[in-house]
């Protein structure tokens, strides 16, 4: 039976954010976690780390807020997977409670996938794309900052901003769509 | 002293590093305490070579003294060659004769002699009854070449020998023979190893790199050691596939054990097979002739790269066999054909 992630089927815990991050890299996940975690933050956050998905079953996860799907571009296997992950996720989440972190694109000479190919996935469910280099701590750490942001609103701990809401914000800020191209 | 002899010297020296000068000259043991005692070392090298020169001159220094001052140069930096490995075996029947070093070198020494006439042969004895043979190669009518010598590191306890890889390959036939008829053995074969580690390259020969050592570490059951780097102890974060990490880890350890890898630079895998496809009519896989293609893997540490790649997420465990076989079949150049 395959198990579907849904962003309702859950009752949130008091002042709990849970972020779920999504990889074939453990290493860059944990670092990722680690920068998040170092971050002031009214909210008590949770993050938690899996290679791909289906999740294992447990009764006792959390509700999750907001899922970060970390393709590296320097790795044909890592968009596969992340390809093979979104099929368990329910379309509701979809609603601005997904976005896709693409990591290598600093090392050009490295990137066995092209640029193009993410920004189609991305589109494809209209989720935000962010590009960081995870492994340079400065970058890491200014992403791990916006993520919490975005956590946090997608947890409904910022009155008055939605995750709905966030989406729609990024989406009349982007540039020209991609037919356009 | 001789001019090439002087000049063979003198390049040898500079090519030492400063740190490691006196630790080389005593070890080479020819210069006594006291010569060695009024050289100054703090001074420029050019300085101190030429002092040292000029004390060889004093000692009459001949071509076997400075061939010995180069093979402990290349003991100290055996990185520099790349050393292939090769295997003898007796005939069949053949009693196993105790070894003679001395008869050993000197018949080595006339086979070569005999079928080139200039030649310069120069042995040194070390640990584990090995004999570092140094050879430089002439013809019938030149001298040898000092700048391009090889060097064989034989074993005499083992049918093993790791020889220098050369440009001068019309030698290696020679080589073979001179080696396999002095240790009195029938037969020689190149193995399909190759690597500038010599160290690593014995370990996997002799199948020495199996050796767990007791480290105090030794006493803390498996998980808690290997996952204890991993897991970050602050509650706030789960590894939702703690059970894979766990799998992973496992076949890892089973695969390539605690122990540290043999360094080797590289495995090669030359494949003639033919075209597989699932697409129905496609050209290539209408082919009857095997494909040919050459897939190189290159790392400064090859084995302890492999060994990363799954618990790092690069890539599913376990690993292909013809990646992790690599040390058990003591192979690092691989010739692949379809059955």
């Amino acid at each position: 039976m395959m198990s579907v992630l849904r962003p309702l089927d859950k009752l949130p815990s008091l002042n709990t954010a849970t972020i779920l991050l999504v990889g074939t890299e453990d290493a860059l996940l944990q670092q990722l976690a680690d920068s998040m975690l170092k971050e002031d933050c009214a909210s008590e956050l949770k993050v938690h780390l899996a290679k791909s998905l289906p999740l294992p079953s447990s009764v006792n996860r959390p509700r999750i807020d907001l899922i970060v799907f970390v393709v590296n571009l320097h790795s044909k296997y890592s968009l596969q997977n992340t390809e093979e992950s979104l099929r368990h996720v329910d379309a509701s989440f979809f609603l601005g409670k997904v976005c896709f972190l693409a990591t290598g694109a600093g090392q050009e000479s490295h990137c066995s996938i092209h640029r193009h190919t993410v920004v189609k996935l991305a589109h494809t469910y209209q989720s935000p794309l962010l590009y960081c280099d995870l492994e340079v701590e400065g970058f890491r750490a200014t992403m791990a900052q916006r993520l919490v942001r975005v956590l946090q609103i997608c947890a409904g701990h910022v009155p008055g901003v939605s995750a709905l809401n966030l989406l729609s914000l990024l989406r009349s800020s982007e540039g020209p769509s991609l037919e356009d191209l | 002293m001789d001019e090439t002899v002087a000049e063979f010297i003198k390049r040898t020296i500079l090519k030492i590093p400063m740190n490691e000068l006196t630790t080389i000259l005593k070890a080479w043991d020819f210069l006594s305490e006291n010569q060695l005692q009024t050289v100054n070392f703090r001074q420029r090298k050019e300085s101190v070579v030429q002092h040292l020169i000029h004390l060889c001159e004093e000692k009459r220094a001949s071509l076997n003294d400075a061939a010995l001052l180069d093979i402990i140069y290349t003991q100290f930096h055996q990185h520099q060659k790349v050393w292939d490995v090769f295997q003898m075996s007796k005939g069949p029947g053949e009693d196993v004769d105790l070894f003679d070093m001395k008869q050993f070198k000197n018949s080595f020494k006339k086979i070569l002699q005999r079928a080139l006439k200039n030649v310069t042969v120069s042995f040194r004895e070390t640990e584990e009854n090995a004999v570092w043979i140094r050879i430089a190669w002439g013809t019938q009518y030149t001298k040898p070449n000092q700048y391009k010598p090889t060097y064989v590191v034989y074993y005499s306890q083992t049918p093993y020998a790791f020889k220098s890889s050369s440009t001068l390959r019309r030698n290696t036939p020679l080589l073979g023979q001179a080696l396999t008829i002095a240790s009195k053995h029938h037969q020689i074969v190149k193995m399909d190893l190759r690597s500038r580690y010599l160290d690593s390259l014995k370990a996997i020969v002799f199948k020495q790199y199996n050796q767990t050592f007791e480290t105090h570490n030794s006493t803390t059951p498996l998980q808690e050691r290997s996952l204890g780097l991993d897991i970050n102890m602050d509650s706030r974060i789960t590894h939702e596939n703690i059970v894979e990490k766990q799998r992973v880890q496992r076949i890892t350890q089973e695969t390539f054990g605690d122990y540290p890898q043999p360094q080797l630079e590289f495995a090669q895998y030359k494949l003639e097979t033919k075209f597989k496809s699932d697409l129905n009519g496609s050209i290539l896989a209408e082919r009857e002739e095997p494909l040919r293609c050459l897939i190189k893997f290159s790392s400064p540490h090859l084995l302890e790269a492999l060994k990363s790649l799954a618990p790092a997420g690069i890539a599913d465990a376990p690993l292909s066999p013809l990646l992790t076989c690599i040390p058990n079949k003591r192979k690092n150049y691989f010739k692949i054909r379809d059955k």
